[in-house]
């Protein structure tokens, strides 16, 4: 019983020890984008590495997913004689949820497996050693770009997911329901309009719908950068590094999803 | 170098730790430096049951040594990897330590960088404590180092150029046409042909190239401390005699200080001003090869034995 105590201690004191590097690493790695030297090039490789190269399987997931939302409301809205309501329910899912966190979890698994295992490389093979020997802060050069540049594009990334979501829908509801585009897109406008505006302009369902994937990149740049440095034991640890990155991040995506649209709804009302 | 020459160097070496005066007593304590070393050496052998062990005699950092631990501890969790490890190295020496694997040679490296800092005793660089830093402070005295990895270490997404050219962007403001010119100047240094290397990433190198190229990022910030993990590790015997070349070399002409860890005993016998063994977490020899070459230590001699 007592080696079953100590090994549930150790357990514990290995799991705090970890979120304590995590929120340490987390905090310089956001302190530091105010912080000099700025890198500046490598910002803009990895907005490059995250957002651009990110695009085409977001152009993808998000167009399918907005015709198999439509396909499948379509399907049920008839039975209330409610296919109208297709732009309203496309429009709201997208925005509010699936937009962020599809776009989030295929981040997560595209940038944050990469991230992690290019960082965890680097750490086997002592070129984090490196950079700190050539008077380089590691958190400087490599996390700060990436979460940043995280930080930036996922926004970014989710409004055209979004956008190519609803076109989606608008095609499914054209070809399979006979539903006019111009109808369509009046539906998606009220129901952008009817959750309120936030300082008279910005529709409420833009700020649910921005604020989440701001936090989810936030999340999956600094998850893989953190298993990225703790990586050891050579090429198999950087497996261990990627394969972790991708199930934490994923987890804590749809984890605080839900927290964040719980406060984000106590705020802007509607709950 | 004569045993007369190889005993006033070590005497030297004693006189200037303990901060004595210099002169013609020096050389007349030579024979007796020996003598005492010897007896310290006898009785560190026969007292192995953890008792109070002969420390440095006054704390502090030694007046001219570049690199200086001084009675560093050393443990991860319960495993206990150095036990009051002492040695300097003045300007323009050449440290190599040697051991058998997993007795801490490494830590040592890291322990110079403050990549790691001891649970006791004191690491000065040039005489100041470097263990009281913060990082960013620490960042600066390893600006004054250069280290070449056991596998290099090269950023292999950068080019050979850009590698070398790192630290001169990330710590100098010189123009291209300056970085160009030290760059190769560099590259020239370890024998590298610039114009073929120089736009080739770090994968399409072979290992001793790609050693050399760490070298000469090491250098590209003309430190004043080198320091190498197994820089002749898993190269052939004519490449390892071309990086021990290299690194007496840098020696020679730049004047730096250097500690070299390696298993390579032939190589170590050609570039070192002395030796420190490492075995059972302490220092259990220290002095010029020659010494360690007439020692009548067991151990040493099993050590060498396979040279």
């Amino acid at each position: 019983m007592p080696a079953l105590v100590a090994r549930l201690n150790a357990a514990a004191q290995g799991t705090v020890l970890g979120v304590q590097t995590y929120v340490r690493l987390a905090w310089n790695a956001l302190r530091f984008i105010f912080a000099r030297p700025f890198y500046g090039g490598d910002l803009v490789q990895q907005m490059d590495a995250i957002g651009v190269q990110s695009l085409g399987i977001v152009l993808l997931t998000g167009f399918f997913t907005g015709m198999v939302l439509a396909l499948q409301s379509s399907v049920q809205l008839r039975t209330f004689g409610a296919t109208q309501y297709i732009g309203s329910l496309v429009s709201a899912s997208m925005i509010r949820e699936l937009g962020p966190v599809l776009a989030g979890l295929m981040v997560a698994g595209r940038v944050g497996s990469g991230v992690a295992a290019q960082i965890g490389s680097m750490k086997v093979t002592e070129q984090i050693d490196a950079l700190n020997t050539l008077g380089t802060d590691p958190i400087k050069k490599l996390v700060t770009p990436r979460v940043l540049a995280a930080l930036v594009v996922l926004p970014l990334l989710t409004v055209i997911n979004d956008l190519v979501g609803i076109l989606g829908g608008n095609l499914i509801a054209k070809v399979y329901v006979g539903l006019p585009s111009s109808f369509y897109w009046r539906t998606v406008w009220e129901q952008i309009t009817a959750g309120g505006f936030s300082f008279g302009i910005i529709p409420n369902d833009f700020i649910q719908g921005l604020v989440k994937p701001f936090v989810f990149g936030g999340i999956i740049a600094t998850t893989a950068c953190h298993y990225g440095l703790a990586t050891s034991g050579g090429t198999e640890g950087v497996g261990v590094a990627t394969t972790r990155t991708v199930v934490a991040s994923s987890i804590a995506i749809l984890v605080v999803d839900y927290f964040l649209t719980q406060l984000l709804l106590a705020v802007l009302g509607g709950a | 170098m004569s045993t007369d020459e190889t005993e006033a160097r070590a005497a030297e070496r004693r006189a200037v730790e303990r901060g004595a005066e210099r002169g013609a007593e020096r050389a007349a304590t030579a024979g007796q430096e020996r003598r005492v070393r010897s007896a310290v050496r006898a009785e560190l052998e026969a007292d192995d049951d953890g008792e109070e062990r002969p420390r440095a005699e006054e704390p502090g950092p030694a007046p001219g040594a570049v690199i200086e631990l001084e009675n560093v501890h050393l443990g991860f969790g319960d495993r206990v990897i150095l036990d009051g490890v002492s040695f300097l190295a003045q300007r323009g020496e050449t440290i190599a330590v040697v051991g058998e694997s997993g007795t801490g040679k490494s830590t040592t490296l890291k322990l110079i960088l403050r990549h790691l800092q001891p649970d006791a005793g004191r690491v000065y660089i040039d005489g100041q404590d470097i263990c009281g830093l913060s990082f960013e402070e620490a960042l600066e005295v390893r600006k004054r180092m250069g280290m070449v990895f056991q596998g290099a270490a090269l950023f292999d997404s950068l080019t050979v150029y850009e590698n070398v050219a790192y630290p001169l962007r990330e710590h100098t403001s010189y123009d291209e046409t300056e970085i160009e010119r030290r760059v190769r100047e560099k590259l020239a240094f370890v024998d590298l042909d610039p114009d073929v290397v120089m736009e080739q990433l770090p994968s399409a190198l072979s290992g001793g190239m790609r050693k050399r190229v760490g070298v000469a990022r090491a250098i590209a910030n003309d430190p004043e401390i080198m320091l190498y993990d197994e820089p002749t590790s898993g190269l052939d015997p004519l490449t390892t005699g071309t990086i021990t070349r290299l690194i007496m070399k840098l020696q020679r002409e730049l004047g730096v200080t250097s500690v070299v860890v390696s298993h390579d005993i032939r190589s170590v016998f050609r570039m070192a001003s002395y030796v420190a063994v490492l075995a059972d977490r302490r220092i259990r020899f220290f002095g010029t090869p020659e010494e360690m070459a007439s020692s009548d230590d067991r151990y040493i001699r099993d050590f060498l034995g396979g040279f």
